[in-house]
């Protein structure tokens, strides 16, 4: 299987990606945003980082960058796209998924261990994952999810949220919400289910000496739903 | 010529910076603010003369770039 991560000026997780990616079986190439056509993959990365130093809206810059044309068609004809963090907000700046990322709710840079809770598993990036609730990291000034009452509602009718923050039991309450993200929402999908933003980093939780083995559940998964 | 243009946030999206100036200005002691909302300022040099075509690029680059739309507003609020 293979997957292309984009690195952007000022992405910081595109190595923890490529890293991640290759432990679980993927052969992965790092890709320019200068370049104007992707290599052939069956997955496209977004990392996290601060894209063009986060100037003007975070992702905004990224979003118009050469490369993204060709991540735009790929997106349209069914392929793999996965932002994470700063991925996400590039990903809401293309209108690839709805809404916005804004300042966190209390203006702090939060950097910590969170659960989520995965809300769709039919599609293939949580599809036959038997556990629901899982550790992941955040670290991110602007994860706080907003979208209009329409785009909630439409989100919601075609069951787009892909993961809720919660606490350990899965409960998704008030308490277990960083950053303010209406409905707790901590990652969504496209109409379609091929495109995912998220802000948590399941590459920073593949190691179980450093960090937790839920990134590694998450990725081992995913390459196996692709095969 | 040049235009400017401000981006602002719409209505009911939460301005958290807004809010902290706001307290902020609350304690320096300026009692009578009702709120603050914090925008964005361009100033956009365009080579074209006639104000009306400045205006209506500088507009598409807001709808495209400077602003977004689901949360934000744009206005064209001078030429020079």
């Amino acid at each position: 299987m293979k997957s292309s991560v984009i690195t952007f000026p000022g992405s910081n997780c595109d190595r923890d990606m490529d890293v991640a990616l290759k432990k679980f079986g993927f052969t992965n190439q790092m890709v320019w945003h200068n370049d104007n056509e992707l290599p052939k993959c069956d997955l496209v990365v977004l990392p996290g980082g601060f894209s063009y130093g986060d100037y003007l809206r975070c992702g905004s810059m990224a979003a118009k960058s050469k490369i993204m044309q060709s991540v735009i068609n790929f997106a349209n004809s069914g392929g793999l796209v996965m932002g994470i963090c700063n991925g996400f907000q590039i990903l809401v700046e293309t209108g690839l998924v709805p809404g916005v990322l804004l300042r966190n709710k209390y203006l702090e840079f939060i950097c910590k261990n969170v659960f989520v809770k995965i809300n769709n598993k039919n599609n293939p990036y949580f599809k036959n994952l038997d556990k629901e609730v899982f550790e992941f990291h955040i670290a991110h000034n602007e994860g706080n999810y907003f979208c209009t009452s329409d785009q909630l509602k439409e989100i919601e009718d075609n069951n787009q949220v892909a993961i809720y923050y919660c606490n350990d039991n899965g409960k998704t309450e008030e308490s277990s919400n960083p950053n303010g993200s209406i409905k707790n929402i901590a990652g969504i999908f496209n109409k379609e289910k091929n495109v995912l933003g998220m802000m948590p980093h399941p590459e920073r939780m593949i190691d179980q000496s450093l960090s937790g083995e839920d990134g590694s559940l998450f990725f081992k998964n995913l390459i196996n739903n692709i095969k | 010529m040049k235009i400017s243009a401000i981006i602002t946030l719409k209505k009911d999206v939460l301005d958290p910076q807004g809010k902290v100036i706001h307290q902020a200005l609350d304690g320096m002691g300026f009692k009578n603010v009702e709120e603050v909302r914090q925008g964005k300022y361009f100033e956009i040099d365009v080579k074209e003369n006639d104000p009306n075509k400045a205006k209506e690029i500088v507009e598409e680059m807001c709808k495209k770039l400077l602003a977004n739309l689901v949360i934000e507003n744009y206005k064209i609020i001078g030429t020079q």
